[in-house]
């Protein structure tokens, strides 16, 4: 066990495992936190707390991950390499460790021109990889990434993000087995609305072993609404959002249920593929969502190991 | 002009350790000013390559070319029957250029034997400094026609830090500190209180922070 | 090995300027001051002439030791050739040093145009050198070949 952490002993106990998604508010509100918190508490092994997603400022993931511990939900801290260089991510996550965070996730981040504050100077001094790296050096070596000792170790479980859909499609698997080399030891995929291209994704991860040295949850959600399909098939990078999928929400008499039984169609074809140990439902501001899919889709109750 | 740099004998050497026919590119430009390419440099590391090469006992012939300009698709296309016979091209200019023969000629490899370093200038003979960074809006106007970005460490807009000292940075005493200069310079001309203002945040969209830039001229075709 | 090392005869360069070394040689000469026939003199109008790539180009073309010979520093008939010269040996001996042939198989002199003597045990001290140092790492491997035969 390297870090003890609840997903970790869910994952490495062979059960299929569920994670969430819970974004930090755009103002230091605590309880926006906590009754998000209430809300997916008891329906997942644990929740990602995004960094500044989409490059848009918000409440500090570590600092929310806090909250969110406090109210009994275990966190998945994101850590991005777009606004801290590695003096400052290093810091941070001794920081995080320090306050009992047991999760980690390493992400090179979406760059500064996508948020809120496009004329701010990237930092980009480490990526994705070169950060799992780093963590998991800084924990298993006791080592910051100059070289130097350092007395107690972050004991985080490692994890890191992987897009199915990006392009080169046959390079990604490769990144993939990068990340894996530095140290992922579980992956959280991009949302699958392409099931098809997921499943011969997986088979390449498969034919590559990787589904042996880390844990894949594949990434789901419901959509609210047509709309909401074609924006994100249209205007998000890294989607694949098929026709069929917009033309059935549009063709729904209550979209928002249609979207939850689409994701529910979604997670029980991801569940069939071999080598998927988990699902991460990212339902950002439809957190409400969470609950329903999880019960609907038989992953109730969560399992509750010492 | 951009300056650089060879690379250490030990690397270029490592990198063309694979390659039978090698074709030294120079380049006549700007990285010829800093002497780092130009006939002569593609000279003395084909005359080392060869030699080291013999020792070594590695086959194939080693071929100089320098042009203009590899930075431009009609000079570099002009190279192509030397370009034909090498297995490897080992490019003397700057990144500019070693991107230039990779996209020319798709099924050669370009390796670069320079480090591309900066864009500055020759400040006494075989000395050459940064001045510009690039950064895509240029605020010289304000700082006494000496850069903030490219000449503070920190690229502070509102300088100096604390850690300037007798006209030194912090970083390194070999390094002037970049906003004595600018106050020592605004001084002179009598325009201190353009210092007294607070430099708001730059936007540094246009610099590398917002990607691989471009420039388009309109005016081009006409 | 050995046998090789005890046959080995250096062929040695030298670049030398007109004024001083060129003429100390004359002067060797006129005077029948012996000195090793391992030594092929090059005339260059000042040592300041000599470039980088002359003293590669020597060592590509097997020379096993290579040396420059100006005038005393001060004396430069071009004033500062000969302090040209010592850059560019200094230089050219850290190229040879990278590329693995070696900088101490080349040599910058200064003397006087009246120094027959100095010439000819320049031209010892710099063979007795490269004999010791054996052949230049580029004919050896020719020589072992050689021995094979």
């Amino acid at each position: 066990m390297k870090s003890g952490s609840n997903l970790e002993k869910v994952l490495s106990s062979g059960h299929f495992a569920v994670t969430a998604e819970l974004g930090p508010p755009k103002s230091c509100d605590p309880e926006v936190v906590e009754k998000k918190a209430e809300i997916l508490k008891g329906f997942a092994d644990a929740v990602n707390i995004t960094d500044n997603q989409t490059a848009i400022v918000r409440t500090s993931s570590i600092a929310t991950g806090v909250i969110v511990a406090r109210k009994g939900l275990e966190p998945v801290v994101q850590m991005t390499c777009r606004d801290r260089n590695r003096i400052a991510i290093q810091s941070d996550l001794l920081g995080a460790a320090a306050l009992g965070i047991k999760n980690l996730l390493c992400l090179t981040g979406d760059h500064q021109s996508c948020g809120n504050h496009p004329q701010a100077r990237g930092v980009f001094d480490l990526d994705a990889i070169q950060l799992i790296d780093m963590v998991r050096r800084m924990r298993d070596e006791k080592k910051f990434q100059c070289g130097e000792e350092m007395s107690v170790e972050p004991r985080f479980f490692i994890g890191a993000a992987a897009n199915p859909f990006a392009d080169p499609f046959e390079f990604q698997v490769i990144r993939l087995a990068k990340k894996v080399t530095a140290g992922a030891e579980f992956i959280q995929t991009q949302l699958i609305y392409n099931v098809e291209k997921f499943a011969r994704w997986m088979k390449m991860v498969r034919e590559m072993g990787l589904h042996e040295k880390t844990y894949i949850l594949a990434g789901v959600g419901p959509i609210k609404s047509a709309g909401a399909a074609r924006y994100m098939k249209n205007k998000v990078a890294g989607m694949d959002v098929p026709g069929e999928i917009v033309e059935r929400l549009q063709a729904a008499s209550d979209p928002k249920a249609e979207g939850i039984k689409l994701c529910l169609d979604i997670i029980e074809q991801v569940r069939a593929i071999e080598g998927v140990a988990g699902i991460h439902i990212m339902a950002i501001e439809w957190e409400s969502a969470v609950p329903e899919i999880a019960e609907r889709a038989g992953l109730l109750p969560r399992p509750q190991i010492d | 002009m951009i300056i650089a740099d060879r690379k250490p004998f030990e690397e270029i050497k490592e990198l063309t350790s694979k390659a039978k026919n090698i074709l030294i590119a120079g380049c006549d430009s700007c990285v010829a000013v800093c002497l780092a390419s130009g006939e002569k440099e593609v000279a003395v590391l084909a005359s080392e390559l060869r030699m080291q090469r013999k020792m070594d006992g590695l086959e194939g012939e080693i071929e100089e070319i320098v042009n203009v300009r590899q930075c431009e698709n009609e000079y570099v296309d002009a190279m192509r029957d030397k370009v034909e016979k090498a297995d490897l091209i080992l490019s003397m200019a700057c990144g500019v250029g070693v991107q230039t023969l990779a996209e020319r000629f798709p099924d050669k490899l370009a390796y670069p034997a320079l480090n591309t370093k900066f864009m500055g200038r020759p400040v006494e003979p075989g000395v050459w400094k940064e001045n510009c960074e690039g950064c895509g809006h240029c605020i010289l106007h304000l700082t006494g026609g000496i850069c903030p970005v490219a000449r503070c460490s920190k690229s502070m807009l509102n300088g100096p830090c604390g850690g300037s000292q007798g006209g030194k940075c912090e970083v390194d005493p070999e390094i002037d500190c970049g906003w004595q200069l600018i106050y020592d310079r605004l001084s002179r001309l009598g325009q201190l209180d353009a210092l007294v203002e607070i430099m708001l945040s730059k936007d540094w969209s246009t610099s590398w922070s917002g990607g691989p830039r471009r420039v388009i001229k309109e005016s081009a075709g006409v | 090995m050995n046998q090789i090392t005890e046959d080995f005869e250096p062929q040695i360069v030298a670049f030398c300027c007109r004024y001083c070394a060129y003429a100390a040689a004359d002067l060797a000469g006129s005077s029948r001051i012996q000195y090793p026939p391992n030594v092929k003199i090059v005339l260059l109008p000042c040592s300041g002439k000599v470039d980088e790539l002359y003293l590669l180009k020597a060592f590509e073309a097997e020379a096993d030791g290579v040396y420059v010979a100006g005038c005393l520093e001060g004396t430069c008939h071009f004033l500062t050739g000969n302090l040209r010269a010592k850059k560019r040996v200094q230089y050219v001996k850290s190229l040879l040093d990278e590329v693995g042939i070696g900088g101490e198989r080349l040599e910058m002199y200064n003397l006087s145009s009246a120094e027959g003597q100095r010439f000819a045990e320049i031209a010892r001290e710099m063979t007795e050198r490269i004999r010791a140092l054996g052949p230049s790492p580029l004919n050896q491997r020719k020589s072992k070949e050689g021995a094979i035969k």
